[in-house]
């Protein structure tokens, strides 16, 4: 996803004389044709996310777009007020692009873990948030928002799913249709997801865009009652919106990602998805716990 | 007492005024940097208050929101909305908060109030000027506590790498950090970062004006504007009690007399 993300930001900086791309000195090497061919909008910033953040919103007053990078917990959680107040508060326009999504750099320890950066990300109204599952989907998808006047997230994974999908920002996939349950796979999720829930006969619906939610999918193809979400980051960040789809209707909500606690363990990412149960063995168990509840 | 002068206690007069009603208001704040934002908005600025976006006009942004009562008495003078609307201050549907929003009131650049945000943001727009080789300037002005925060040093480092001319940074030192964090020779601070500085009594009009127009071509500006905290009120100057206080009907009269 990260080389593809360089492709499309380089491609649309050839379209697009309003892009602008700041780095926290990550991802230079990677962006070294867009520093020859756009000098004047690519800047390796230097590693001061709060003030990459404000300078990011005076360009964005001056026409600019710009486009953000870095590891997620510097791009995100160091610069929560200025994204709230420089872009949220005074209704600007920008991206926002990390890696390091949950723990890819699970042998850095906690500081470049950030599997808050949705649920965070989540308070502050009107963001979107997008968390793509192949390379190809991000490109579409960058393509669709990177200038629609909001404030939008995109955040990249080490880990891919092994299809593409059709996906729309803001609009969930219908992966398949069934009646005992309905499972919710956020972004790099959904290849397990596929895989666990083959011998039941379930819905899956494939969400890219956590932000703006996407209801009417949901109300629609959901008459069991019993939702399972499965996310890439810490647990929950969407069951507010679910439980909004279904006013006075009684749910019974699953919810599968990563744990809401400190994680000091280091290792590969996989290991720590084996251990918050991100596999395709405990999602299938815990799917049919749910159907059989 | 010349006319402006006179113009002057008039605004501190409104400000007064302003907070009554609404309860509300950091007034010494205000009278720290009026003449400040005074100067700019009628000797330094190219500004027009009919079509406040306009292109081709100057910027200035009050990152130490909290003195937003000094910059909406000098908007509401210059015409950027009608001074009746100042009574309205802090009121719940108001467009005139305690802190500024850009979204709502006309002329105000930048919304801010949380501490550190506005020079960042200034920055940006001073660069973006550049690249769109907008040759208007971007003024910002910053408290002496404001520049405890990180943010307010990473843009210093960014606008001299940068070589952001373009920009000037007033730093209204009243003093209000010396109680928590002593920044020392803050001139030698903003030399040591690149920065061409200067150093004024805040609230002289004619060094102020001289200063705003000794810039750099290769740097950005810091002018360092000794102030005091209440200026021209004396039960108000310096006195920490009043930062966030409005006067009792007891103390209003002297308060006005003092600045017919």
């Amino acid at each position: 996803m990260r080389k593809q993300f360089v492709k499309t930001v380089e491609d649309l900086m050839a379209l697009d004389e309003c892009l602008a791309v700041l780095l926290g000195d990550i991802g230079v090497f990677g962006f070294r044709n867009a520093f020859k061919l756009y000098p004047d909008r690519t800047y390796n910033i230097g590693i001061c996310e709060q003030a990459m953040t404000g300078l990011g919103a005076g360009l964005a007053k001056e026409g600019f777009i710009p486009v953000f990078h870095s590891i997620a917990p510097f791009v995100v959680e160091r610069c929560y007020e200025q994204l709230k107040i420089d872009f949220i508060y005074q209704n600007l326009q920008a991206n926002i692009v990390s890696v390091g999504s949950s723990y890819d750099y699970a042998g850095l320890g906690y500081t470049h873990h950030c599997p808050g950066d949705v649920p965070v990300l989540k308070a502050l109204p009107g963001i979107e948030i997008v968390v793509p599952g192949t390379a190809a989907e991000f490109d579409y998808l960058f393509r669709m928002a990177y200038n629609d006047k909001n404030l939008t997230y995109f955040r990249l994974s080490e880990q891919s799913n092994d299809q593409d999908q059709k996906v729309k920002f803001g609009q969930a996939t219908v992966i398949r249709q069934g009646k005992k349950a309905t499972i919710i796979a956020v972004g790099p999720t959904l290849s397990s997801v596929i895989e666990a829930s083959k011998r039941f006969d379930v819905t899956i619906l494939y969400y890219t865009t956590v932000a703006p939610f996407d209801a009417n999918t949901l109300k629609e193809n959901c008459d069991s009652g019993k939702i399972m979400v499965v996310e890439p980051y810490y647990s929950g960040a969407i069951t507010a919106d679910i439980h909004r789809c279904f006013k006075y209707v009684p749910l019974i909500i699953e919810t599968l990602g990563v744990s809401h606690r400190v994680i000091t363990n280091y290792g590969h990412a996989a290991e720590h998805d084996e251990a918050f149960g991100l596999t395709v063995q405990n999602i299938e168990t815990r799917l049919e716990e749910l159907i059989n509840a | 007492m010349n006319e402006i002068q006179k113009k002057l206690k008039y605004l501190k007069r409104l400000i007064i005024m302003t907070t009554l009603s609404a309860r509300e208001g950091h007034i010494p704040s205000a009278f720290s940097i009026l003449d400040i934002v005074w100067v700019l908005y009628d000797r330094i600025m190219k500004i027009n208050p009919i079509f406040p976006q306009d292109c081709d006009r100057d910027r200035f942004i009050l990152s130490k929101g909290h003195g937003s009562l000094a910059l909406y008495a000098v908007l509401a003078e210059k015409r950027f909305f009608p001074s009746d609307e100042l009574f309205a201050f802090a009121k719940y549907d108001s467009r005139l908060g305690g802190h500024p929003d850009c979204n709502k009131v006309p002329g105000i650049e930048a919304s801010t109030g949380s501490l550190g945000h506005g020079l960042p943001i200034a920055v940006g727009m001073a660069l973006g000027m550049k690249l769109r080789k907008n040759s208007r300037r971007v003024y910002v002005l910053v408290g002496d506590a404001e520049c405890n925060e990180g943010s307010i040093w990473e843009a210093v480092l960014l606008a001299a790498h940068h070589k952001l001319s373009n920009i000037t940074c007033i730093v209204d030192y009243n003093h209000s950090t010396d109680r928590a964090l002593a920044l020392g020779n803050l001139e030698a601070k903003f030399i040591s970062f690149g920065w061409n500085t200067s150093s004024v009594d805040g609230h002289d009009h004619n060094a102020l004006y001289v200063a705003m127009n000794q810039t750099a071509n290769d740097r950005p500006t810091a002018i360092i504007a000794e102030t005091i905290k209440g200026f021209g009120c004396t039960i108000m100057e310096n006195n920490p009690a009043w930062h966030h206080r409005i006067p009792t009907d007891d103390e209003l009269p002297e308060i006005l007399e003092e600045l017919a």
